[in-house]
């Protein structure tokens, strides 16, 4: 995007040799720029899975800081019958003058407890809590400063020693599937030999298929970029779900200083593409799909949430007084109690049954009266 | 095969006497062995973990074979078992082994109930054992034992600690059977993590109070190679049935891009200690175990709900047979007490009926004199009636004569005057 050169002469040469007077609306993308760096930019991840599967350490990895050093993990007796909550670490990072607000979501207890049916639910009512507190914020009257808490990905670790998705992982998926762009990892990759990975993710991608799970598909590239961008893009397809490994540790190898595990039979690298996906992984989280994983949340998933909630509104207010959706949102004053709803549903019912037979009582009447 | 006592205690009667000579009977253990190798030693281990923990093959590789299961899959609604029974031989030795598997173990969404079916095998095993035992005509030593002598608890590697499900199902399974617990797929643990996991699980399953197995350490010879291995427990293992080529030697491994994973070698994982502690050392011992502790605590569980005491009220020993016959007596007049209650029902019944009978005859007989009675009065009425009528009549047809004489006698004299006025007017003409 460096368009200083353009800045340097002021007429262009078009494609068939003619010189054409400079506008200099082709700056925009550079005042884009600037203007973003100095608003900066909020990123919310959600991360989800059972315990033990190394998700506190990938995102340590990913984003190379500590998020979770006084972190106090529950003994297993405590977890029979644990309830899944919500944790939300929020952290300000900069990078060359970039400043990214990341907030981490993260659910512990998810899938811990000996009975792990709807454990689900507590997470996506905290995401609908989210859209329904933005929808209150954009229809409000002072809408200066919305702080969009809107949770943008959410990355569902699957174990690897399984073969393939587990019944936890397919409700949990389908649950959430409307609400959230999910990226559905294959965590602790060093417990796979490269045959049984690629098993392994032929195998989930089909059960994905099977159980209609809507995962976060990569746009596809436009048709006139250049061909190594596009193979870069089909690898990437090819190579979901990412099989990723974290490391908190720094290990050294060929005399450089790595995130890596050691063991007696060799080291493995984190940032090394035939041990594992994790480069794959933050290049495409961070470095390219970031603005279009917020953008897919923003239009299309926080978009059907609203048109939802605004057909609720309006359908119980259909019956009230035979108007069409008016063309102004209705702000909810209070969340719509299910209750109240059905009750008020239930009143207008009978007042219609009783206006009914009013008329039909008037009939007979002026029957008789013929 | 009564309990053994390791240390014999010192017989009061029997003095202890010296030997001037060899006699011969050091050969006694000897022959015990030649016993049991010609007829052949029975093993039975089950392996609970996960789908897809690892079980099978870490079969596969402790017995050095191929046991050809299949992949489960995870959506199975309930926990199964299954059990597959082998042949194996090695020198002279022949070696009955089964492997009970779990199947769909930890997959589904509500895992309360996962740990009955495992105990309901468990027992159904006890129960097939205690009923050969109590059989009249028995053959105890033909006896296919499927009792579980070990049990294999596979952990997953998480690094952190117990999983819930895995601490539930052992202490519902630490009285029944000879718990070892492993820690599957170790080659995703490194050295410093695993052994603050070991340090974790023992730690909850100490408070936990659940009871694992702890190899013997009251016989000498492998007293110190047990008390070692206790320290090193739960072992942390890799299966591979597959080879690699290491030095020029053809060894089970794992290959990785950033290494091989040699399964036999003590510096990679615990798999050798595992092999040694479970087959080669103590085999024997746990078979002694299920049979002296477990199978006995479930006995005795048992026939103490059956009803059976070893000591009658009064505190006086009471055999087995004697219990028996009281309960028998008990039972078989219990049958006759019912049989007389039903006897003197019946006979209640049908007393009652027939009263009931005879009163409905005594009913319909009434009504039918009444009835008799009605018809009776009504045909001498009609009778009545009839008489009067034909009184009526008589009466009747008596002045109908009456009257037709006299108008006959009245007519003859108006016809009489009739000719003559005929006579005088005729004469006019």
């Amino acid at each position: 995007m460096t368009s200083s050169a353009r800045y340097k002469s002021r007429t262009v040469k078009s494609e068939d040799g003619e010189e054409k007077e400079y506008v200099g609306f082709a700056t925009l993308p550079n005042q884009v720029h600037r203007k973003s760096v100095k608003k900066g930019f909020d990123f919310t991840l959600m991360v989800a899975g059972e315990s033990g599967l190394g998700k506190s350490t990938l995102i340590n990895s990913l984003f190379l800081t500590d998020l979770y050093k006084d972190r106090k993990l529950l003994n297993a007796e405590e977890r029979i019958s644990q309830t899944v909550e919500i944790i939300k670490h929020t952290v300000d990072i900069e990078e060359k003058g970039v400043k990214l607000k990341l907030t981490i979501v993260d659910t512990p207890g998810f899938g811990d407890a000996v009975n792990n049916t709807e454990s689900w639910r507590t997470i996506t009512d905290y995401i609908e809590q989210q859209f329904e507190q933005y929808f209150r914020d954009e229809s409000g009257l002072n809408r200066k400063n919305i702080q969009d808490n809107r949770v943008h990905c959410c990355l569902y670790f699957i174990s690897p020693f399984g073969h393939g998705l587990r019944p936890v992982d397919v409700e949990f998926m389908k649950a959430l599937q409307d609400k959230v762009n999910i990226v559905p990892l294959i965590s602790k990759a060093d417990c796979l030999t490269p045959a049984e990975m690629r098993k392994m993710k032929d195998r989930v991608r089909e059960e994905i298929e099977k159980f209609g799970i809507k995962v976060y598909q990569f746009p596809d590239c436009d048709s006139d970029e250049d061909e190594e961008l596009k193979q870069q893009d089909r690898e990437l397809k090819e190579s979901t779900p990412f099989a990723v490994i974290g490391s908190n540790t720094i290990v050294e190898v060929k005399g450089q200083r790595v995130r890596g595990r050691l063991y007696p039979w060799g080291i493995v690298e984190v940032e090394n593409q035939s041990h594992c996906d994790f480069v794959k992984l933050r290049n495409m989280l961070i470095r390219s799909h970031m603005h279009d994983l917020k953008d897919i949340t923003c239009d299309a998933h926080y978009e059907n949430y609203r048109a939802q909630c605004i057909q609720q509104m309006t359908s119980s207010k259909l019956t009230q007084d035979n108007r069409v959706e008016s063309p102004i949102p209705i702000l909810p004053l209070s969340t719509p109690d299910v209750e109240t709803e059905k009750l008020i549903k239930m009143k207008d019912e009978e007042l219609r049954r009783m206006q009914e037979m009013l008329q039909k009582m008037q009939q007979q009447m002026h029957e008789q009266d013929l | 095969m009564a309990s053994s006592d390791v240390l014999r205690q010192p017989d009061k009667n029997a003095r202890p006497l010296a030997l001037s000579g060899h006699v011969g009977f050091d050969s006694l253990p000897d022959q015990l062995v030649n016993k049991s190798t010609s007829q052949g030693f029975c093993f039975n281990i089950l392996c609970i973990g996960e789908t897809g923990i690892g079980k099978s093959t870490l079969m596969d590789t402790l017995f050095n074979t191929n046991f050809e299961n299949f992949e489960s899959s995870h959506f199975e609604p309930k926990v199964k078992l299954r059990a597959q029974t082998y042949d194996l031989q090695e020198s002279n030795v022949r070696l009955k082994l089964t492997v009970v598997n779990t199947v769909g173990f930890g997959d589904q969404m509500n895992k309360q109930e996962s740990y009955q079916h495992i105990v309901d095998y468990i027992d159904t095993q006890f129960e097939s054992y205690l009923q050969e035992e109590l059989k009249i005509k028995r053959s105890l030593h033909n006896y296919h034992d499927s009792r579980i002598h070990a049990c294999l608890y596979f952990i997953a590697p998480s690094g952190h600690s117990l999983k819930s499900l895995d601490l539930v199902t052992m202490k519902k399974l630490d009285s029944k059977v000879n718990i070892i617990p492993v820690i599957a797929k170790a080659d995703t643990i490194s050295k410093s993590e695993l052994h603050k996991f070991k340090i974790k699980i023992m730690s909850e399953l100490v408070s936990n109070g659940v009871q694992i197995y702890q190899f013997p350490i009251d016989d000498e010879t492998v007293a110190k190679i047990n008390t070692a291995m206790n320290g090193h427990l739960p072992f942390a293992v890799v299966g591979s049935t597959e080879e690699v080529n290491i030095g020029n030697k053809m060894v089970k491994a794992r290959q990785y891009p950033w290494g091989v994973v040699q399964v036999e070698n003590e510096n990679h994982c615990d798999f050798v200690k595992l092999r040694e502690m479970l087959i080669c050392v103590n085999m024997e011992d746990l078979r002694e175990q299920t049979h002296t502790r477990h199978y006995e605590l479930y006995r005795r569980c048992k026939l103490e709900e059956m009803g059976f005491k070893d000591t009658d009220p009064e505190c006086k020993p009471v055999s087995l047979q004697q219990t028996y016959e009281a309960k028998r007596q008990e039972f078989l007049g219990e049958l006759q007490r019912r049989e007389e209650e039903m006897r003197q029902t019946f006979v209640q019944r049908v007393k009652e009926k027939e009263a009931e009978l005879k009163d409905a005859e005594r009913e319909l007989q009434g009504k039918f004199e009444q009835l008799k009675r009605l018809h009776a009065d009504e045909k001498s009425k009609l009778e009545e009636k009839r008489r009067s009528l034909e009184e009526e009549m008589s009466v009747f047809s008596k002045r109908k004569a009456a009257t037709e004489l006299l108008q006959a006698q009245s007519f003859n004299t108006s016809t009489n005057n009739k000719k003559d006025k005929d006579r005088k007017n005729s004469g006019f003409m």
